[in-house]
């Protein structure tokens, strides 16, 4: 092996690569938040909506889970852009996102819900709270903190799968990587430095879920146990 | 559309059905020696490959692809194939999310097997083969096929830095020339489910039959 590597010349583009990060990271945290909401609605619907409402989210679930994230994302962008919907690539990507997350969500939240005992509900409901309060109390943070560590490992995966989107011309870390290809031709180095860069962003985003967890769910660090 | 196109997406297909099954067969084999490694009684070897799962599942696909497409040139390999590429990224990640379920499958099989093999008198590597791995590969079928469904999934970006051949890289070939999106992402689209769908199907049924007792 008589390769000399040169991460200098890479290294001299950091402010690339810092605004690629920064991307990543605003696109990761939009999909995350606004997938959480719309694949725990839809985890509601598939739970407790009419028969129509159940079949609709279970085909969605069914046929997201099944297809790759890049074919969704051509799907979504190209084929709105065909029918001369000019939206920013942004919120293209981040709607491409949430498609995508909100099926994994919803399946993740209904096995969740699916786990809160029915004497649990009705005890609820004894007690004279109301429908929304039994809803957000006793079923959705219970379940949620009992699906916790699946969401929040699904979630490092949505900020990595992110890095498919640059396919479709999102100028997201590895995106704006290719112009530090084609201006230093280093590109072993470069997939190196987007390695460690991602590596340190998958690890800010488990301390990042780590502390939620502290902040959500005290319940469990005052009583030491689990529910 | 004419029956041209529909030939060029079945042979994408194709490619990513190959492109799956090496990766099923190569990142099985590593998947096996990783899941024994991080139970390994040696404690160095159980901490190095835990590292490298950790490692593997904190980088994305598209990054561990380039790694391998620009890697083997720079060791001295004249010009490098792209299924070659695809095929060696897909190992490192199939073998360290195949390592990693497989070690919850074989620590699930009960402490006393463990011990009940030992005090039979085997060695080590006889209370692997014939009572530990038989139990644990029971256990491991049906979240197995479960990640086949992400091999083939993920089998798509395979098109994008390394540059090989499968199905959705001729749907966007396709409609460069047609522009039609919705038409050929859609059958390309219909063309994942079809594969995907089954094993799914299958992965719950074998989870099912499995759980019969803690029904």
């Amino acid at each position: 092996m008589n390769y000399e590597f040169d991460f200098g010349a890479v290294l001299a583009y950091w402010p690339l690569f810092a605004e690629g990060a920064w991307v990543t990271l605003r696109l990761a945290f939009f999909a995350t938040i606004i997938g959480f909401v719309f694949g725990t609605l839809c985890a509601i619907a598939r739970t407790s909506g009419p028969t129509w409402l159940q079949r609709i989210v279970a085909g969605y679930v069914e046929a997201i889970r099944n297809t790759p994230l890049l074919i969704q994302s051509y799907f979504l962008i190209f084929g709105m852009a065909s029918i001369g919907l000019r939206l920013p690539i942004l919120v293209g990507a981040t709607i491409a996102l949430v498609v995508n997350i909100g099926a994994y969500t919803t399946e993740i939240m209904r096995a969740g819900i699916d786990s809160i005992q029915p004497g649990q509900v009705e005890a609820a409901e004894c007690l004279g709270l109301s429908r929304t309060q039994v809803y957000l109390h006793v079923v959705l943070r219970p379940a949620m903190e009992r699906v916790y560590p699946s969401l929040a490992s699904q979630y490092v995966l949505l900020m990595l799968a992110s890095s498919i989107l640059s396919s479709v011309g999102v100028e997201e870390l590895f995106g704006i990587s290719n112009r530090v290809q084609s201006d230093t031709f280093r590109n072993f180095e470069v997939f190196v430095v987007l390695g460690v860069v991602y590596l340190a962003l998958s690890m800010l985003l488990r301390v990042a879920f780590w502390l939620l967890n502290l902040a959500l769910f005290t319940r469990r660090r005052k009583l030491g146990t689990p529910i | 559309m004419n029956m041209q196109y529909i030939g060029s997406l079945l042979q994408g297909l194709w490619g990513t059905v190959l492109l799956s099954l090496l990766t099923f067969l190569f990142g099985g084999l590593f998947g096996l020696v990783i899941a024994l490694a991080r139970i390994s009684p040696l404690r160095v070897v159980a901490r190095v490959t835990q590292a490298y799962i950790q490692f593997m599942q904190g980088l994305p696909l598209l990054v561990l692809m380039g790694l391998c497409f620009y890697g083997p040139s720079l060791m001295g390999m004249q010009s490098v194939n792209p299924l070659f590429a695809a095929t060696l990224a897909m190992t490192f990640y199939a073998g360290a999310y195949l390592g990693e379920i497989w070690r919850g499958c074989l620590e699930a099989v009960p402490k006393s097997q463990w011990e009940a093999a030992e005090c039979l008198g085997l060695s080590r590597w006889q209370r692997m083969r014939l009572v530990i791995l038989p139990q644990g590969l029971r256990l491991a079928t049906p979240p197995t096929v479960g990640f086949m469904v992400q091999i083939v999934k993920n089998t798509s970006v395979a098109s994008l830095v390394v540059g090989y051949t499968e199905l959705s890289y001729n749907a966007k070939v396709l409609n460069n020339t047609t522009f039609q999106p919705f038409l050929y992402f859609g059958l390309a689209g219909l063309l994942y489910f079809a594969v995907c769908y089954p094993l799914s199907r299958q992965a719950r049924k074998l989870e099912r039959k499995l759980n019969v007792s803690r029904r």
